[in-house]
């Protein structure tokens, strides 16, 4: 974290403006402080999050087109910079990596040495974080470090990392966190917290410190005081974006509908559209699941240990002795959306879910999450309505 | 450490384009390094110095597709502890597999001066077709990286670690926007096996499908998305029937896009 410059807890909590320029001032500030800044950019079509130098790399003007199995760029009316929704990347590529080498092992004279992985050279500053992910960053905390057995890894990238967050200005057409109550507020989990006022010839972002460190860096920055316009502008934008959301998820009584209805029709109607691809748990900002493999090289005096991200959806991510536990699409599909909204419950005492949307978006065949549950609970009473009937896994 | 003893290899060509076995040669910067951990005794390509029988390990490319290959396949079986096939030709029976849905006569009659010498048969069909096969590695060509896995992994008596996910695993994990979803390309990738690392959708092309079907792959819902995105019944037909066209998954889809009165 930052020194503090001031006497920080001043501005703990306090509302600032910040002119649109200066947010180059913070980005500096961010990099003098030894971070690699981590934002939004525009690329290939999709709004991704890349390495940030100058806020002319910024999306100005674009926003986004999303529903099922479809994301467009479209230009905004106005140079808004956070004027769109999440797209296919999220922070967890950051945190969580892809691929992760956990040690490697040099055969010696006398057997064999293991050398572990350096720590991250860098430490991340993350700007244009959403009300969603940070939630799923807070589920993926309690995942990783919230149990006995820490994930180091994750851990040394999570602690190092400084949070810029966004209170968006624009709903989705596939988002839903207002049902999940997820967002689209910023309320806790990082250091400083913008919300963007443009119209006219206005172009600010209304600041809040959420941290000592966030409040150290501010106020280094080019502020002046905001008034209470300022605030109710700022209140507006995120009440006319929760009004706005493309999707709903009706979540009362929801982890027990799907805990009891394991052999519902509607398994198979959607493991029938299903393409078991995997889109929508590689998007997902809280799915974790990882496999191990174990490399070795030709001369057979070096071996690593690899981590990669994996899906419930390939037949190998459940294989044990004799085969996969769960061969069908069907029975894939089932273990995502019910651990999704109803197990996760039960093993980490949250919802799975943070209403992000994309794997609504990103899942070339549509399919939708909220759909998916909504037609459950239509008819609930089709048939294999309590567990204990017929259900087996494949 | 006792000093570990060199794998006899030989590698041998079925009906293929050499592709594959190039991919070995290409390994360039490790080429030395397998050199020096197998004992190559039968290469072609690569070597005219021939050694016969027996060896731990035939890496075999191509199909089958005469009556002398279908022989010939029963005894490189025959002397080999560990059969490898390399390529769609080896594992799917390659693009000439477009022969299955045709009469291979009326191609001979249009492709040779003189049919008459041409011997062959009805259709190419893979090595598993024919003898048991140890491991399938996919790709028209193979992927040099999982080739040097495959050979490090037997190498240490281990399983080697070729994913048997889709390509949409590797777009998303090199962190490729989906071409399909951002920019309405239709692409394979939900419906193909990984291995090549997502290049196409990487440089914004769609997945051609090189790798052949994944395991569970549901193309009658991918189809359904392509028709989706204006892609017509001939577009659909094609798309399932190129290197993998003999691989089920692949060989039903494009069948089900087939012409009316034109059942192939």
């Amino acid at each position: 974290m930052p020194e503090p410059r001031t006497q920080p807890s001043v501005l703990l909590g306090a509302r600032v403006l910040l002119p649109r320029p200066a947010l180059q001032d913070l980005i500096d500030a961010l990099a003098a402080c030894g971070f690699e800044v981590i934002g939004p950019r525009a690329r290939d079509g999709a709004i991704v999050y890349d390495r940030l130098r100058r806020i002319e790399e910024l999306p100005a003007g674009w926003t986004d087109r999303q529903d099922g199995g479809t994301y467009g760029l479209e230009r905004r009316s106005d140079a808004a910079l956070f004027g769109y929704a999440v797209g296919p990347h999220s922070w967890k590529q950051f945190l969580h990596p892809p691929q992760e080498r956990l040690w490697r092992a040099r055969r010696r004279e006398d057997g064999f040495a293991i050398e572990p992985e350096p720590a991250p050279p860098s430490r991340l500053a993350f700007i244009g974080v959403r009300a969603c992910e940070l939630h799923a960053i807070a589920i993926q905390d309690r995942v990783f470090m919230g149990g006995a057995h820490k994930d180091t890894g994750y851990e040394a990238r999570r602690r190092g990392a400084f949070v810029v967050a966004v209170n968006c200005g624009t709903a989705g057409g596939t988002c839903f966190c207002a049902s999940m109550e997820t967002g689209p507020r910023a309320e806790a989990g990082f250091d400083l917290a913008l919300t963007e006022l443009i119209g006219g010839t206005r172009h600010d972002f209304l600041m809040e410190a959420g941290s000592e460190a966030g409040a150290a860096l501010l106020a280094g920055l080019p502020t002046r005081p905001a008034g209470a316009a300022d605030i109710a502008a700022a209140e507006a934008v995120v009440a006319r974006t929760a009004a706005s959301m493309g999707r709903t998820m009706d979540t009362v009584g929801l982890k027990s509908l799907l805990q009891d209805h394991p052999e519902h029709p509607r398994w198979d109607e959607v493991a029938s559209r299903c393409l078991a691809c995997a889109n929508c748990t590689m998007v997902c900002p809280t799915c974790f699941c990882t496999t191990v493999t174990d490399h070795t090289d030709l001369a057979g005096q070096e071996a690593e240990r690899v981590r990669h991200w994996d899906s419930c959806f390939t037949a190998d991510f459940s294989y044990i002795h004799g085969g996969s536990v769960r061969s069908s699409t069907k029975s894939r599909y089932r273990q995502w959306m019910t651990h999704k909204l109803a197990h996760w419950i039960d093993q980490f005492g949250t919802s799975g879910c943070v209403g992000c949307g994309r794997c609504i978006t990103w899942c070339p065949v549509g399919i939708d999450i909220t759909a998916e549950a909504a037609a459950i609970r239509a008819d609930p009473a089709a048939h294999g309505t309590k567990r204990g009937t017929s259900h087996g896994n494949p | 450490m006792a000093e570990r003893t060199r794998p006899i290899v030989a590698v041998w060509k079925f009906a293929s384009c050499d592709g594959c076995q190039l991919s070995l040669l290409d390994c360039e910067d490790e080429l030395l390094a397998v050199a020096g951990a197998v004992d190559i005794a039968y290469f072609a390509e690569a070597s005219s110095t021939l050694r016969p029988g027996p060896y731990d390990v035939s890496l075999v490319e191509g199909s089958v597709t005469t009556e002398h290959d279908a022989e010939r396949i029963r005894m490189v079986r025959a002397a080999s502890k560990r059969l490898i096939t390399i390529g769609a030709c080896a594992t799917a029976g390659g693009i000439q597999s477009l022969r299955n849905f045709a009469d291979v006569k009326d191609y001979v009659a249009a492709v040779y001066a003189s049919p008459e010498y041409i011997r062959t048969l009805e259709t190419s069909t893979p090595i598993s077709a024919h003898v048991p096969v140890d491991f399938e590695l996919r790709g028209c060509p193979i992927n040099k990286h999982q080739l040097l896995e495959v050979i490090s992994a037997l190498l240490a008596g281990r399983k080697p670690q070729i994913p048997n996910e889709s390509v949409c695993v590797s777009c998303k994990q090199r962190g490729t926007s989906c071409v399909m979803v951002a920019h309405g390309t239709p692409c394979l990738g939900p419906v193909t096996h990984a291995g090549c690392g997502a290049i196409c959708p990487a440089y914004g092309r769609g997945c051609y499908g090189c790798y052949g079907p994944a395991e569970a792959a549901n193309t009658a819902s991918l189809a359904g998305a392509w028709t989706a995105l204006g892609a017509d019944r001939r577009t659909l037909h094609r798309a399932f029937r190129t290197f993998n066209a003999a691989a089920e998954p692949f060989r039903q889809e494009s069948e089900a896009h087939a012409e009316p009165h034109h059942p192939g």
